[in-house]
């Protein structure tokens, strides 16, 4: 007689990940926390508009340089949009692929009606498809300046001028920040839970900082085209 | 009170179903919500109708067996079972609307019952310590610190009811998953398949065909038994945790 033994290898460990739904979940909490992450660097950048446009100019031009003479001229650039590019692709994939599996998870809806979930929670998907859309648009605008009124490289200020100096600049780049704030507010929190990084002692203290920064990277964000239609900066 | 019902009827799996409307009268305040439906299956049985079938058993609030998602809510408006709710929670003349748990894990067997046992497939895939059975070991001989204890006993008290599944936008099991994997977990009983329990009792989790967590928070507003959010979080970690170390059994 032989004994039943077990042969069967243990599966590697992104082929865990990628089968498991609380694996997909967080390789979209880190995708998302990286992508955060830029953002917070991106909008301090951003406010440099209100030193003029020599700085701001000086500024984009240092971002090309950055790392040398180690890196060669813009390799610092391109290993961030490799970095970003991958993040935006994990991120979507696995939402499209969970969010396809919670749909089928519940075939027949409730005839009683009523949201369930808050706001910021419902319109993840919807949000996160918005602003995938302006991605595309802001950089068909501000990098490859294609669609910039402006359009003079190498001249970052004068082509964010331009740019909000059109009311669809301004309505497409508000309703995107809108956007990005409320999917901050719950993805923050959320890819907290997913990493294992909540508990009930930590929970306040991890809403206060997903609202905080939500906060802190609409405003910031917003404040550029509101200075550009005040005349704050021209 | 007279109340007007609005009932999911389901004659079978795989009959078409449809919600149908009924009026109760006599009904009192301190009657409970099953009672409320004995007395509406009293009247069909008279009438030569087929009664609402619905899942029942203690009636204690304990066991987990009934149901029900009472005006969208599972368990309805109280925070308990549906079994210790009352109709003093309700008004004279309102419209109720009654439906079974929803999810694609949960098929409908006749009405109002559903078929839970995806959640038994759960329990079996780890929901259980590898140990001889025989007399009772002596309670001292594993010290557990307390709040370990607390731990466990927090997430011990599911019942398995389901209430998190049907009240999860998603369809998720998450809640019930962790409270399962967090209880056993904890205590050093638990601690031979801490690892194999997590990336078992989630691979089956998935298997059956619930939907992923969003964290939402509509399952732990559902619970009866106050399971909270963060436990979800707490088996997030088990099963990171268990994929980065490997299954020890």
């Amino acid at each position: 007689m032989v004994l039943a033994t077990r042969s069967d290898r243990e599966p590697s460990l992104p082929r865990t990940l990628w089968g498991s739904t609380i694996g997909k979940k967080a390789v979209m909490a880190v995708s998302g926390l990286i992508m955060l992450g830029y953002l917070v660097a991106h909008v301090a950048g951003n406010l440099k508009v209100f030193f003029g446009p020599e700085e701001f100019n000086g500024y984009a031009h240092w971002l090309r340089t950055i790392g040398a003479p180690v890196l060669h001229d813009e390799w610092m650039l391109w290993i961030v949009r490799v970095v970003l590019l991958a993040s935006i692709v994990a991120h979507a994939v696995s939402a499209y692929q969970l969010s396809r599996r919670d749909i089928k998870a519940r075939p027949v809806k409730y005839a009683h009606k009523r949201a369930r979930a808050s706001y910021a929670t419902r319109t993840m998907r919807w949000g996160g498809v918005i602003i995938g859309l302006f991605v595309v648009w802001h950089l068909l605008d501000l990098t490859t300046l294609t669609v910039n009124p402006n359009a003079q490289p190498g001249r970052p200020y004068e082509n964010v001028v331009a740019t909000f100096s059109t009311w669809y600049g301004n309505v497409i780049y508000i309703v995107a920040m809108l956007a990005v704030g409320l999917h901050v507010r719950h993805g923050f929190w959320s890819a907290a839970q997913t990493l294992g990084a909540g508990n009930a002692a930590r929970d306040r203290l991890l809403k206060t900082l997903a609202n905080g920064l939500a906060l802190a990277l609409t405003a910031g964000f917003i404040a550029v085209p509101v200075a550009v239609m005040t005349g704050l900066v021209s | 009170m007279r109340l007007t019902l609005r009932v999911w009827r389901q004659r079978d799996a795989g009959a078409p179903g449809a919600m149908t409307t009924y009026e109760v009268d006599g009904i009192s305040a301190d009657m409970s919500f099953l009672e409320m439906l004995d007395t509406l299956n009293e009247r069909l049985i008279l009438d030569g109708e087929d009664p609402v079938a619905f899942d029942h058993d203690c009636r204690e609030g304990i066991c987990g067996a009934c149901s029900l998602v009472i005006n969208g809510d599972a368990h309805g408006p109280e925070r308990t079972t549906t079994c210790q709710l009352h109709m003093r929670s309700f008004a004279d003349g309102d419209t109720i609307d009654i439906e079974p748990w929803r999810a694609a894990a949960f098929p409908v067997v006749k009405d109002l019952v559903v078929d839970r046992s995806s959640f038994d497939r759960i329990i079996q895939s780890g929901g259980y310590i590898s140990v001889p059975t025989g007399s009772a070991p002596e309670a001292h001989a594993t010290p557990v610190p307390k709040a370990d204890a607390d731990h466990a006993f927090e997430n011990a008290e599911c019942i398995g009811c389901g209430a998190c599944v049907a009240a999860c936008p998603n369809g998720s099991a998450m809640l019930f998953t962790a409270a399962k994997v967090n209880h056993l977990n904890v205590l050093p009983q638990g601690a031979p398949e801490r690892e194999s329990r997590v990336l078992d009792m989630v691979a089956t989790m998935d298997a059956e065909g619930f939907g992923g967590c969003t964290l939402a928070g509509e399952c732990a507003t559902a619970c009866p038994k106050g399971i909270p959010l963060p436990s979800i979080a707490a088996m997030n970690k088990e099963w990171l945790r268990a994929t980065r170390k490997g299954r020890r059994s």
